[in-house]
């Protein structure tokens, strides 16, 4: 099996093996055409820690910390487990923000993009058009000499730090203290909405762990896809996003989870810009930082501290998003979302104009 | 036996490796290239573009990552 990850079939392999899962995930109880995403269920472990108020959107997502661990165990197992870091980690966390901030207005990372729309909310095509302009605008970044230096190797103990992490966020799920002054707390749990809809923590590990394992060996990223697609002509990574939503869409389809439409879709709204332009500022930042936000766990779990960072942008950008008012909800954008978009299109612009490979090139 | 081309792509993050390698590769039509990364993701992402672009790629780890030999 790992010499088919390995190959260059692997993301295909994965991509359709992930599909099935993130589809049988809401199948067993996670929100509709959400069975797995990066930036939901970050907001959602944010909103779980009472860093934001959204009292509907707060879960301590085990599937995250799974994740890490999957590719945690991978990395250690293969010999791929290698702690580094310091490649511009402050640029690296308000990437994170800005990404976060941008997936809040569409609802949803890469991997919901397509998982929207294997699921026929059609409301997501006009995302996964912002992911390839936010992609092509990153590669002309690229082209342009933009980079965020080289990271170094750390210390052995670095590469432990998120695996740890990881741990404690499931040992706070399955022991849910509630030990704040107000009688709740300090682990909040939503009683309705999305955050209340979840799968059985042991499928949601199972399955994080799994997910975690596959996408480590296989590298399975959806924003190189387009960035190896569009830069170098070549398809492996993709034909993994390929298989992954088609498989998405048969096992929805199999389990009447299939509904086409623009209208009423879950967690979703029907502004097309802001759909579109959300994810152009996401699919820039990640371009940037150099994977979609699923791959940024990944390396997480392999050791490396700037895709921690990276995240720990994420779940900050998660809270303030919501604590400004800027992220969406079914009924539409929210009331600052447009401007944080365009803030955020500048930042990420300054960065990618501002930051410059000070390497000699060969 | 011509000079052999070094291009120092440890600690960068994807796909500057690759990126480093295809402007090497562009105007170099043939001649022997180490490249030097520190990941297996990097490794496999340069040895996968070289071999496509019709080199013959192997590679073996050093002190703290990989070198990719690539000859045409």
């Amino acid at each position: 099996m790992d010499k088919v990850l390995t190959s260059r079939h692997g993301p295909l392999v994965a991509g359709g093996i992930l599909g099935a899962i993130a589809a049988l995930l809401v199948y067993f109880g996670n929100p509709a055409n959400m069975g797995i995403c990066v930036a939901c269920f970050t907001r959602d472990i944010a909103g779980a820690l009472g860093l934001h108020r959204a009292g509907i959107v707060q879960y301590l997502r085990p599937e995250i910390p799974a994740l890490i661990l999957g590719a945690f165990a991978s990395s250690l197992l293969y010999r791929e487990h290698a702690p580094r870091g310091g490649s511009s980690p402050i640029a690296r966390f308000f990437l994170g923000v800005f990404a976060m901030f941008g997936a809040l207005v569409f609802l949803g990372c890469p991997w919901r993009a397509y998982l929207r729309v294997a699921g026929g909310d059609w409301n997501a095509l006009y995302g996964v058009g912002g992911l390839f302009v936010g992609a092509g605008l990153g590669i002309a970044f690229l082209w342009n000499g933009f980079s965020l230096g080289a990271a170094e190797r750390n210390p052995k103990a670095a590469g432990f730090v998120m695996p740890l992490v990881a741990l404690a966020l499931l040992a706070l799920v399955v022991l849910k203290p509630l030990f704040g002054t107000e009688g709740t707390g300090p682990i909040f749990f939503s009683k309705e909405g999305p955050g209340a809809a979840h799968a059985p923590l042991i499928i949601s590990v199972a399955a994080g762990l799994v997910i975690g394992w596959l996408a480590q060996r296989s590298r399975f990223c959806t924003v190189g896809a387009l960035r190896d697609l569009l830069m170098m002509r070549d398809a492996h990574l993709f034909k993994g996003v390929v298989a992954f939503t088609a498989v998405a869409f048969i096992v929805n389809y199999a389990l009447g989870q299939f509904h086409p439409g623009f209208e009423k879709q879950p967690v979703a709204h029907t502004n097309e810009l802001w759909n579109f332009l959300g994810m152009v500022l996401s699919g820039l930042a990640f371009t940037l930082a150099g994977g979609c936000p699923g791959r940024q766990i990944i390396m997480a779990g392999e050791g490396d501290s700037d895709a921690s960072v990276f995240i720990m942008g994420m779940l900050t950008g998660a809270a303030l998003a919501h604590n400004f008012s800027a992220a969406s909800s079914g009924a539409g954008v929210g009331p600052y979302g447009i401007p944080v978009t365009i803030i955020g299109l500048i930042v990420c612009g300054l960065i990618g104009l501002g930051f410059r490979d000070n390497q000699k090139a060969v | 036996m011509s000079e052999i081309i070094t291009i120092d792509a440890s600690g960068l993050s994807c796909p500057q490796p690759v990126m480093k390698t295809k402007l090497v590769l562009d105007k170099t039509p043939s001649g022997h290239i180490e490249v030097l990364v520190d990941t297996a993701t990097s490794r496999n992402n340069v040895t996968r573009f070289a071999e496509n672009k019709g080199w013959k790629a192997s590679s073996a780890e050093r002190d703290g990552g990989y070198k990719v030999t690539l000859e045409k």
